[in-house]
């Protein structure tokens, strides 16, 4: 059914079809609208059965959902940013109990400073919980998914997290297909579990295991994460069969067949990218992108086959790796070992700075004459990045930096840029 | 007359020999069908108060839902000792996820059992003292505030003993610890800090809340069946001795745990939304030093000269817990034990009970030594 609606309300009505059992829920923008929806659709019945808890931090939000996983019930919360963090001991806890809790994250930057809007910072940190982290490009994709990893994670029991940029999709009004009750059931069957809580049949869940056991244990964590590498095109290829469009997968290349140059990204900026990209084709630059639609598991090997006939690859990532640079790229570059090809890493859009068609015209320019940076920051402020360096080398108390910057550029919120 | 009322204090301790009573009256441990929740082969300590107390805590949670229990414990002693995997002392189905969650464990497996229909099958959660009143306070606060129908016991001894003894927010003044060692000014854990988990709970009114200790195991088992007989989010903290932790002998666990009682150091009562509904009241008021002297824990108190002063300090506080609950008994007073009200208790003063000769004795030994 075709709607004009918001991303979170059409994330929380296909998240209710999926039959979860329990939620559980702390608030954090700009997850809100996701669970205040699922609230109501609790509250007036239409979700049934359903455990709706409303917990007192996203730490015990997890821990609700590994409880009531644990004794059979289909689980599902939300969060985003300092709350994935705040729940970071769980969700290694989750993944390394084989609790396959669907998640969905409106991606937010991390403080300090404290920063509501998007960028990839939170769930880049979590990347090595163990848990399977898919990347939606569009609200469609963003609904979509969740009926895809309920599925995945119930066939490898294994958490996973549908990622979906904070703001820019969560709050977007535009038009999605909702998927029918009747299509969902017959997509996704009940959660059978292989393993419960259950005084029938005591079986002791969560106990110590020493160094005889515990390389093997983490590596069949892997193994199983390898498995997805196999099922999630597989259960994206049911999903188009069955709802006649393509939603999920590992990768989706754009105009990359022929391109010299391709710009890898997660998320939602794709669709800016691919605008860029068309703009220069237009111009007859043999320019593609290519989305990175599963970040955990990492598909080296589509990666390698998507990249290699390129010449230069520019890797736009939404985090930044404090000391290094990029997250992406170092996985990227993984998976291009021994292939010699030009190699940039953009950081972009932190913190919600707006990732524009012009910026990208000029970035993709640049790197097509390998001007670029190995390293580059897009739409930097220079002159207020030296004043501060500046500062400090003057002053060998200059104060806080961030506080700083704010008093240089003389406002205390956010502006557009 | 016909009967002879029974007395539940006969050897110094307030346990009475089963073959006394009916048979629905025995202990749950008296039985040959009990469930042996924590069975035997485990890591404890010997003398280990908190397998102890789980034992009976466990066991008695069976008795009372024919079985169907569920338990989620958090990191700690209790869950190192009974799980070595591929060993497990667990006989019902148990789940530890992480130190500072059980609560919420709790709270989702409860969540999962209502949403199936299963209401009959019911939820424990346990840890030690830094996994409840420390680093698992907010998920126990907050399971608590929402009423969630979830049991959870504190297994209390006092400080963090899985990691090697170090204070936690239930250490009680001057008590050393491997963080408040018995060096400087003020030797041991400071006073003016510290909290009381259970008036906590209390304070969240919740249907039920008990403290009990490991030194009378019938009443411990009465908090329990009175527990599971209520839903929504109830409460009940143990005081188990650590022999290790405290310095205190093996054999000496259950004397430690009567001792803290009959002191007024650890008041032992009952609750019901918010409200003091039963108090064990002291049968014979001891001084704190007979309590503090047999655990290393508080030898620097006893040194020469000896710090009369902390001492007197504990002992006040001793007394504040006298009055605040109302430990001593009343003249009127004919019951003491909740769930068992068969004990015409003496106040100070009064004579002891003939068939009290052995308590005496052990308190008369507990005084030899003090100051």
């Amino acid at each position: 059914m075709l709607r004009q609606t918001e991303g979170s309300q059409a994330v929380a009505r296909t998240v209710a079809m999926c039959r979860p059992e329990v939620i559980c829920a702390y608030p954090i923008s700009p997850q809100t609208h996701i669970v205040e929806t699922l609230s109501d659709l609790v509250r007036t019945g239409e979700l049934a059965p359903c455990e709706f808890i409303s917990v007192e931090s996203e730490f015990a939000a997890m821990s609700v959902a590994i409880g009531a996983s644990a004794t059979g019930a289909r689980a599902y919360t939300a969060t985003a940013s300092q709350g994935l963090l705040y729940m970071a001991e769980a969700l290694f806890n989750a993944a390394g109990l084989g609790l396959p809790i669907v998640m969905t994250v409106a991606n937010r930057a991390i403080g300090a400073p404290i920063n509501i809007w998007n960028d990839h910072s939170d769930t880049m940190s979590q990347r090595d919980s163990g848990w399977i982290q898919l990347y939606a490009e569009t609200n469609q994709e963003a609904l979509d998914l969740h009926p895809q990893a309920f599925k995945l994670a119930e066939a490898l029991s294994l958490p996973v997290m549908v990622c979906m940029d904070g703001f820019i999709l969560t709050h977007a009004y535009e038009r999605v297909d909702l998927p029918d009750q009747d299509q969902i059931d017959a997509f996704l069957p009940p959660y059978e579990p292989r393993q419960v809580l259950d005084p029938a049949e005591p079986v002791t869940i969560g106990a110590m295991v020493g160094p005889e056991a515990f390389s093997e244990v983490k590596y069949l964590a892997h193994a199983k994460q390898i498995q997805a590498l196999d099922l999630i095109p597989e259960i994206a290829a049911e999903f188009a069969g069955m709802f006649g469009r393509d939603s999920g997968g590992l990768l989706r290349a754009y105009r990359a067949d022929d391109a010299e140059t391709i710009v890898v990204a997660l998320g939602s900026v794709l669709g800016t990218i691919e605008d860029t990209v068309d703009e220069l084709r237009d111009q007859g630059v043999k320019i593609g992108a290519l989305a990175i639609k599963s970040f955990r598991p990492f598909p080296l090997e589509e990666v390698r086959a998507a990249l290699a006939h390129a010449e230069r690859v520019v890797v736009l990532e939404k985090a930044l790796a404090v000391g290094i640079g990029g997250i992406v790229s170092a996985n990227v570059r993984m998976a291009l070992s021994g292939i010699q090809l030009h190699g940039y890493t953009v950081i972009a859009g932190l913190g919600g700075r707006p990732i524009t068609t012009a910026s990208l015209h000029t970035l993709f320019k640049e790197a097509i004459a390998d001007e670029l940076q190995p390293l580059t920051f897009l739409d930097m402020n220079w002159e207020i990045v030296q004043r501060e360096l500046d500062r400090q080398r003057m002053d060998h108390r200059p104060g806080p930096h961030a506080e700083n910057i704010l008093r240089d550029i003389g406002i205390v919120a956010a502006r557009s840029h | 007359m016909p009967y002879q009322q029974i007395k539940f204090y006969q050897a110094g301790s307030f346990v009475v020999g089963n073959r006394l009573l009916e048979p629905e009256e025995r202990s749950v441990q008296a039985k040959m069908d009990r469930s042996n929740s924590l069975t035997s082969g485990h890591r404890a300590c010997q003398g280990c108060g908190e397998a102890l107390g789980a034992r009976y805590a466990l066991d008695a949670a069976m008795r009372a839902t024919d079985n169907k229990v569920i338990a989620a414990n958090a990191t700690g002693c209790l869950e190192v000792f009974s799980t070595p995997f591929p060993e497990s002392s667990w006989q019902l189905p148990w789940i530890h996820s992480l130190f500072g969650n059980a609560p919420a464990v709790s709270t989702g497996i409860a969540a999962a059992l209502k949403v199936k229909g299963r209401t009959d099958i019911r939820v424990v959660g346990q840890g030690g003292d830094g996994g409840t009143v420390d680093i698992g306070f907010a998920c126990l606060s907050g399971m608590f505030e929402r009423n969630d129908d979830v049991l959870f016991i504190c297994y209390d001894n006092e400080a963090y003993m899985n990691t090697g003894v170090q204070r936690s927010g239930a250490t009680p003044p001057a008590a050393r610890t491997a963080t408040t060692k018995p060096v400087g000014k003020e030797p041991g854990n400071v006073f003016g800090q510290g909290k009381s988990a259970p008036l906590i709970a209390m304070a969240h009114e919740i249907p039920y809340v008990a403290t009990a200790t490991v030194s009378d195991l019938r009443d411990l088992e009465y908090k329990v069946e009175r527990a599971m007989e209520l839903r929504g989010a109830r409460y009940l903290h143990i005081f188990v001795p650590c022999p290790l932790g405290w310095g205190s002998a093996s054999n000496d666990t259950i004397r430690i745990a009567r001792l803290v009682k009959e002191t007024g150091l650890f008041p032992v009562f009952e609750a019901e939304h918010g409200e003091v509904v039963g108090v064990s009241k002291i049968r014979r008021q001891v001084p704190v030093e007979e309590y503090l002297r047999p655990q290393r824990r508080y030898a620097h108190l006893f040194k020469d000269p000896p710090r009369t002063d902390v001492i007197a300090h504990i002992q006040k506080r001793a007394d504040r817990n006298i009055r605040r609950f109302g430990l001593l008994p009343d003249e009127n007073d004919s019951a003491d034990l909740p769930g068992h009200a068969t004990d015409a208790a003496g106040g100070p003063g009064s004579p002891p009970h003939p068939d009290e000769t052995s308590a005496a004795a052990i308190l008369a030994e507990s005084h030899e030594g003090a100051t």
